[in-house]
């Protein structure tokens, strides 16, 4: 018999050895005592999606700033009528979300309010966007210009004959304010439009859904998402770089990624280092993960993780593939698919409807398919440079053994240590950083290390008799079946999954698990990818493989969108793949039906 | 004694005839064959309305099985026989229409008469060569076929013959060929087809039989496919029940078929539901349909490949296209016929149970986009049946 209920955050033993793991977060993250009756009340799942890894106190971060921001949009300034913010907490290192409905009461009181607001973006959206842009890359300018420099021995005769009166320790620690305030600018800029670019999407969605009833996601999807995505940007900038490479007869210095930029002397070599450095900003601030982790790799700090992909285009390329995109085609498949649809309407009026709904779509969807680009690779690696380079100046000092030691550290820790560096800089006196520091970032080490080793519980406590909440539907993919699934998954020994139906195909093959980035490169040719989750920037390994599972993610998922370009078979969402298979083992996976079954 | 049936003289009365053989001094295969993927709508009136269906069927990519169709140039040679046009007008004249025995005999003294005439050679060289490259095409030595009467009335191009002439099924090797069309052409002197030409003040003379070659289906698998989702009415899908052998399984509900869903735009399967298929009706070498145990080794097998799915949900397609209406289409996969030709439609009507729903709209006479948006929020579409789930299984408890 399946439960009805997941087991209550109070009732989860944790990995060994990780007492104190609640210091590692802000006291208001981690579940307590204090709220136990609210928290044990509520649905809570894993967002395995985006955090798929314990987080280190700094990696948290993030989470809290995404979490909240995305609340914000909903709770108080569009007014989702039926939405409040997305309740978030740590568990063992892991992140654990609840969707806040609003009481069925006041939701009606809050439509006027809603209709105005959004209404507002939904009719000035292109201008709204623009703007938008504009406000992300000029947040990311300031970022990258934030000065984090060791404090000097003597400040500049300047700063005297200026009068400033203020100095570079004073300036450090403004600049890290700046630095916190502009993170969180950052991840609220991030969901400016998200949550309403959902709610028009989901519109159309429930549209189609109501015309064909039998329509799949897949065709829904197909038809709102855009042909040139800035997301597949950096891809294509490889396939460029590839050809260039190939029409300047320098293809064979690409045999060693990691020796090839030193290997390109020749004039011909230069004139395709310029194109590399054209492209680099900043369509390789790529990161190989998701953006929410430290130890994420950009292709522009790490260049042999793009050489290697260029090395491999060279390669199709040299084996007459032709491996540009063919956007014609693509846009007149989409043509095809809405006009199929459109003809299969009852009648003019709903054609009419059909058109407005699918117009106001493709509206908002660039943002949607965009700001994954704008915010998760691009700010987000300048982010994570300038922490490490603030962690850098840490270690030169002596106040910590590592670069990455700063990332053991909460936000507002950083604060304390900076002030110990500025007044011990300012007296000329030695710092505690090291001695106060050094064991507990070593048992925070020690602990999340443990963390990681855990496989957390999909959920937590009782789950609602229907999950109502849109943007827990449309952004993680979770919905009253999945939780069923999840409740009934501990009898279920049928050797089969279920998932989203993301992009079409059905195929046979062998799987290849991947947990992190670093694993990609594993992937043989024709493998099935199994992994929790992809990121875009996987995508130059796409050709390489027949199909695609992930554990979670819904229809328009990062994976899911992928996978789609690439005209790969993907199922989403399984919640078990990669607990249930293991590398080498033959898989069947029908991306048309939203099924994995595993053949031996 | 007839008075209303006019004296044939059809040496004198069928001008036609003559200046239509006089067009063709060379008359030769290319005059009397025209194959059904090769037909073009000029030719209807050499081929009748039968084999021009089948024709038409074939350009419009509804593949019917495949064969060819001997033109009336083969049957009106027969008419150079000035013998037989005595004997026959003879016989013709003598015939009172009242009198339904007496009518049988002189039908059955025409039919002997034509068909103890000799075949000219040109047709029998013909057909067996047309014959020889269907056998060739299928890989099959004197492959079964259908010989079909397809007439045509010259003056009346849209009157009806149905069922007035004669189909022979399992027809087997040239000479068997050449021997039924024979009988095909003496079908027009049936004593329904004199009886029905008299009533319509039909001339005997006007009325002309082209031969329709088909070969017979030796279904792999059958099965009906309906191009509309028979559950909930969905217009974009084509739901296909298949199973092993010819379709009496499927229709006759002896067997579960496997079940597919198909999404005409994606042109993906969306389900697929295979079952363990226990009977089959098979052709034996004998020529006789016998039921069958399917062997386990295929029960549980799907009937059709994913390609054949897709090319059956797309025949389907095309046939609703075609005939501009949900379609009801009988199909099989031939075992003979090389792959990408192997799926053939057997018949096609309109669907009956949703086609005559009225369609709901959707749209709901409008509304700006925000109210909209703010319902789908409030109840996103796919909790809405959830939720109405919910409620029964709540108000049951």
């Amino acid at each position: 018999m399946a439960n009805d209920r997941f087991p209550s955050p109070f009732e989860i033993e944790g990995p060994e050895g990780v007492d104190g793991w609640e210091e590692l977060y802000p006291y208001s993250v981690p579940f307590g005592e204090g709220r136990r009756d609210y928290e044990e009340n509520r649905f809570w799942f894993w967002d395995s999606m985006h955090w798929g890894h314990a987080m280190t106190p700094f990696d948290s971060t993030f989470m809290e700033l995404a979490i909240a921001s995305l609340s914000q949009m909903n709770s108080r300034h569009y007014r989702i009528p039926p939405a409040d913010g997305v309740d978030f907490r740590v568990l063992y290192g892991y992140p654990y979300l609840s969707p806040v409905a609003v009481d069925p009461e006041k939701i009606e009181a809050r439509v006027p309010q809603f209709m105005e607001r959004a209404g507002h973006y939904f009719m000035n959206w292109d201008e709204l966007y623009d703007a938008w842009l504009g406000k992300v890359k000029t947040t990311i300018d300031e970022i990258e210009s934030l000065d984090f420099s060791p404090l000097p021995e003597m400040e500049e005769l300047s700063v005297i004959t200026d009068g400033v009166g203020l100095g570079s320790g004073y300036a450090l620690q403004k600049e890290y304010h700046r630095f916190k305030d502009l993170i969180l600018q950052t991840w609220n800029y991030h969901f400016e439009f998200l949550n309403l670019g959902y709610a028009a999407y989901l519109d159309f969605f429930g549209f189609c859904k109501e015309a064909f009833p039998s329509i799949p996601d897949l065709g829904i999807a197909k038809m709102v998402a855009g042909v040139e995505v800035d997301l597949f940007r950096p891809n294509e900038e490889l396939k460029v770089l590839a050809q260039l490479a190939v029409d300047l007869g320098i293809a064979e210095a690409f045999a060693d990624p990691q020796t090839a930029l030193a290997n390109l002397g020749t004039d011909a070599g230069g004139q395709w280092l310029a194109a590399y450095e054209e492209a680099k900003d900043p369509w390789f601030n790529f990161t190989s993960g998701n953006g929410f982790y430290h130890f994420d790799k950009t292709w522009r700090d790490y260049p042999e993780i793009p050489l290697a992909y260029v090395r491999d285009y060279i390669q199709k390329i040299e084996a007459g593939e032709d491996i540009t995109r063919p956007i014609e085609a693509i846009r007149a498949e989409r043509d095809r698919i809405v006009e199929e649809y459109s003809e299969f309407l009852a009648t003019d009026e709903d054609r009419e409807a059909f058109n407005g709904k699918l117009g106001l779509a493709r509206v908002v969807f660039p943002y949607v398919e965009n700001h994954n680009f704008y915010i998760e690779h691009w700010t987000m690696s300048v982010v994570w440079r300038k922490i490490k380079q603030l962690g850098a100046v840490f270690a030169k000092e002596g106040m910590m053994s590592a670069d990455d030691d700063v990332m053991y550290l909460k936000r507002d820790e950083i604060d304390e240590v900076l002030w110990d560096y500025y007044s011990n800089w300012a007296v000329n006196a030695p710092t505690a950083a090291a001695s106060h520091w050094g064991p507990k970032i070593a048992r925070r080490r020690e602990i999340v290390a443990k963390m990681s080793e855990w496989s957390p519980p999909k959920a937590l406590g009782e789950p609602p008799e229907v999950i109502t909440e849109p943007f827990t539907i449309m952004l993680w993919g979770i919905t009253s079946d999945s939780v069923k699934t999840w409740l009934g998954s501990e009898d279920d020994d049928s050797g089969g999954l279920t998932g989203m139906a993301a992009s079409p195909g059905r195929v046979t093959g062998k799987a290849r698990v991947v947990f992190t980035p670093e694993d990609v490169n594993d992937v043989e040719d024709g493998e099935i990818l199994v992994a929790p989750i992809t990121a875009p920037s996987w995508a130059p390994v796409f050709p390489r493989i027949q199909a695609c599972v992930t554990d979670i993610g819904g229809m328009m998922s990062h994976a899911a969108i992928v996978c789609r370009e690439y005209a790969v078979p993907a199922v989403t969402g399984t919640g078990f793949a990669t607990q249930q298979i293991e590398t080498g083992m033959t898989i069947t996976v029908d991306g048309s039906a939203g099924t994995v079954t595993i053949d031996d | 004694m007839c008075e209303a049936c006019p004296v044939i003289d059809w040496a004198e009365n069928l001008p036609t005839i003559r200046s239509f053989t006089a067009r063709r001094v060379n008359a030769d295969m290319n005059d009397l064959i025209v194959w059904f993927d090769r037909y073009e709508r000029s030719q209807k009136e050499l081929v009748g309305g039968k084999n021009a269906s089948l024709g038409e069927m074939m350009v419009a990519k509804l593949p019917v099985p495949p064969g060819f169709a001997l033109t009336i140039d083969g049957y009106q040679q027969i008419w150079r026989d000035k013998a037989l046009v005595d004997e026959v007008n003879v016989l013709l004249q003598g015939i009172d229409h009242a009198d339904f025995a007496a009518n049988m005999r002189t039908s059955d003294q025409i039919r002997a008469a034509i068909e103890s005439v000799a075949v000219p050679e040109a047709v029998v060289a013909a057909v067996s060569e047309a014959y020889a490259s269907l056998c060739a095409h299928c890989d099959v030595d004197d492959v079964p076929v259908a010989v079909r009467s397809s007439a045509t009335a010259e003056d009346q191009p849209d009157a009806s013959f149905a069922g007035q002439q004669d189909t022979f099924l399992w027809v087997r090797g040239a000479d068997a060929v050449v021997e039924h069309v024979r009988k095909c052409w003496s079908s027009l002197f049936t004593d329904r087809a004199i009886a029905y030409r008299h009533q319509m003040g039909y001339l005997h003379q006007g009325i002309s039989m082209s031969v329709g070659i088909q070969k017979m289906v030796d279904p792999v698998a059958s099965g009906v496919a309906f191009t509309i989702n028979p559950t909930n009415g969905d217009r974009t899908q084509v739901a296909i029940d298949a199973s092993w052998g010819l379709g009496e399984a499927v229709v006759s509900g002896e067997v579960t078929p496997d079940n597919f869903l198909i999404d005409k735009v994606l042109q993906e399967i969306a389900v697929r539901e295979i079952s363990s298929k226990e009977v089959e009706y098979r052709l034996t070498e004998s020529g006789v349909v016998k039921k069958l145990p399917v062997p386990d080794d295929r029960k549980s097998e799907p009937c059709l490949t994913d390609n054949e799915v897709k090319a059956v949900a797309q025949l389907a397609r095309r046939a609703e296209k075609h005939y501009g209406c949900p379609q009801d289409v009988e199909w099989a996969i031939d075992r003979h016929l090389p792959e990408g030709e192997n799926v053939v439609m057997l018949q096609s009507r309109p669907e009956t149970v949703w086609s005559q729903k009225p369609r709901a709209s959707v749209s709901k006479g409008g509304g700006d986009f925000m109210s909209s948006i703010v319902t789908t929020l409030v109840s996103p579409l796919h909790t809405r049946n959830q939720q109405a789930a919910a409620a029964e299984t709540t108000s049951s408890t």
